[in-house]
């Protein structure tokens, strides 16, 4: 079947069988290895891409399923004046070790802050509740999305964005 | 790597259009929304559908409203849009306690009220809700429309009462004044399935108790059927003995299994326990609390 997925604001099109899964495509057709695949039944959290603006488990999706949707990878987090600052809070509160959950981990927080752009530890730990990290015992990766949140998007936007902390 | 044996895969335009792609492929056929339930099965061949009829863009089975006493809840509504449901949590706060703890956000992002039924895992939590708060699930067909309570809804493990050509289309719970409803579960750890849990709703009319449901989760091969510990709630003084008594009989006719979550001794512990909970908790919350015996 023919799928036409609006990957990271590029509309990609390409053949695919029915049973083909949206992290497959991502990975294996479209060559975006940053959306990782880990346990294929959804428990991990590794393959979390957002599927219209939400989190999602790619690995549990169907790439169908996603035709005529938009589809945002960590790939697609950088924007053109530099990363977006979940990654950069990432660096600044050393919220990775291995890298393996990060992907994921990041989209996740780049979901909920903008839903809720000042949220609570508490907030943060329920949004990221679906991943596994084995590294950090967590406590970086909510630092890491309270130091994205301490700078917004349009404060980062600012040429440079490096390290303001 | 997990992969489905091949299918045919058709993105439904409407519930007519879903319902014909269901007749014409008959038992072959199955429904699929969020897919969390029915796509793990198929990578591991415990399914093996034919066809798969994609509902996701059926909006119309997307909703949560008030139709006279009777809270309306569409089939394609994602866990996460019960959780944030002002109108769910003030009517059956039992369905915002059972929500915080199934699977995690990226999963209730997906997951759906419908599918959650249609499963129809011993295990699952929203069957066990329902159960409790006596809810009707709507089954449309080439026959009409087809009110189901879920006693006769829950057929046996991952069977339930929708025939070959038909599809769940909504899911409808009498709204009782005065009502208190609850959920309270005990997993390994966030996010997973119950190694035991209940679900209790009562109303108190005249210092009685009345309308008593309960629905356990995991103890058995059915969250319904708890007919003689809702027997021994209706018309009673609620009260902790009555409460303990009902959890006793609750554990006495539930029937679980020793596997990896916990032996079968300590899940009957906990379905008696559990269930005096959540019908202490509902008590509260229909304004009636009851001091613990």
């Amino acid at each position: 079947m023919q799928v036409t997925i609006n990957v990271n604001g590029e509309d990609r099109t390409a053949e695919v069988e029915a049973r083909h899964l949206l992290v497959r495509f991502l990975r294996d057709d479209l060559g975006l290895t940053g959306t990782h695949w880990g346990c294929d039944t959804s428990n991990c959290g590794t393959c979390v891409v957002l599927l219209d603006g939400e989190p999602v488990k790619s690995c549990t999706v169907l790439a169908v399923m996603a035709d005529g949707h938009r589809v945002r990878t960590v790939e697609g987090l950088e924007g053109a004046d530099g990363l977006d600052p979940v990654q950069q809070g990432f660096i600044e509160q050393h919220g990775l070790q291995c890298g393996f959950c990060t992907p994921g981990m990041m989209l996740t927080a780049r979901a909920l802050l903008d839903r809720n752009p000042d949220p609570t530890d508490q907030e943060i730990r329920e949004a990221i509740s679906g991943q596994l990290c084995r590294c950090t015992g967590y406590l970086n990766i909510v630092r890491a999305v309270q130091w994205a949140a301490r700078h917004p998007l349009e404060a980062s936007a600012a040429p440079s964005a490096g390290s303001t902390s | 790597m997990q992969v489905p044996a091949s299918f045919e895969y058709r993105r439904a335009s409407s519930v007519e259009d879903a319902l014909a792609q269901l007749e014409r492929f008959g038992e072959e056929a199955r429904v699929i929304a969020g897919g969390h339930s029915l796509l793990p099965m198929m990578k591991l061949r415990l399914a093996r559908p034919g066809l798969l009829v994609d509902i996701n863009d059926l909006h119309e089975l997307d909703y949560v409203r008030l139709e006279g006493d009777e809270l309306c809840v569409g089939a394609l509504t994602r866990h996460r849009e019960l959780l944030e449901s002002e109108l769910v949590g003030r009517l059956f706060p039992i369905f915002h306690d059972a929500e915080r703890v199934i699977a995690d956000p990226p999963v209730r992002n997906r997951g759906t009220i419908g599918g959650s039924l249609c499963q129809a895992d011993p295990a699952e939590d929203l069957s066990a809700v329902c159960a409790a708060v006596r809810a009707v699930a709507v089954v449309l067909g080439g026959g009409g429309r087809r009110r189901v309570p879920m006693a006769e809804f829950y057929r046996g493990p991952y069977e339930t009462d929708v025939g070959t050509g038909e599809m769940l289309v909504e899911i409808r719970v009498p709204v009782v004044p005065g009502g208190g409803s609850a959920y309270e579960k005990v997993e390994r750890k966030t996010g997973d399935w119950a190694i035991a849990a209940a679900g209790a709703a009562l109303a108190v009319v005249d210092g009685r108790i009345a309308s008593p449901g309960i629905g356990l989760a995991a103890v058995g091969v059915s969250p319904v059927g708890y007919r003689r510990a809702e027997e021994a709630l209706a018309g009673r003084e609620p009260s902790a003995e009555v409460f303990a008594e009902a959890g006793r009989i609750a554990a006495e006719d539930c029937d679980p299994v020793t596997d990896t979550r916990g032996t079968a001794a300590y899940k009957r512990h906990l379905a008696g326990e559990l269930t005096e909970r959540a019908l202490r908790r509902a008590a509260e919350r229909a304004g009636r609390p009851v001091a613990a015996a």
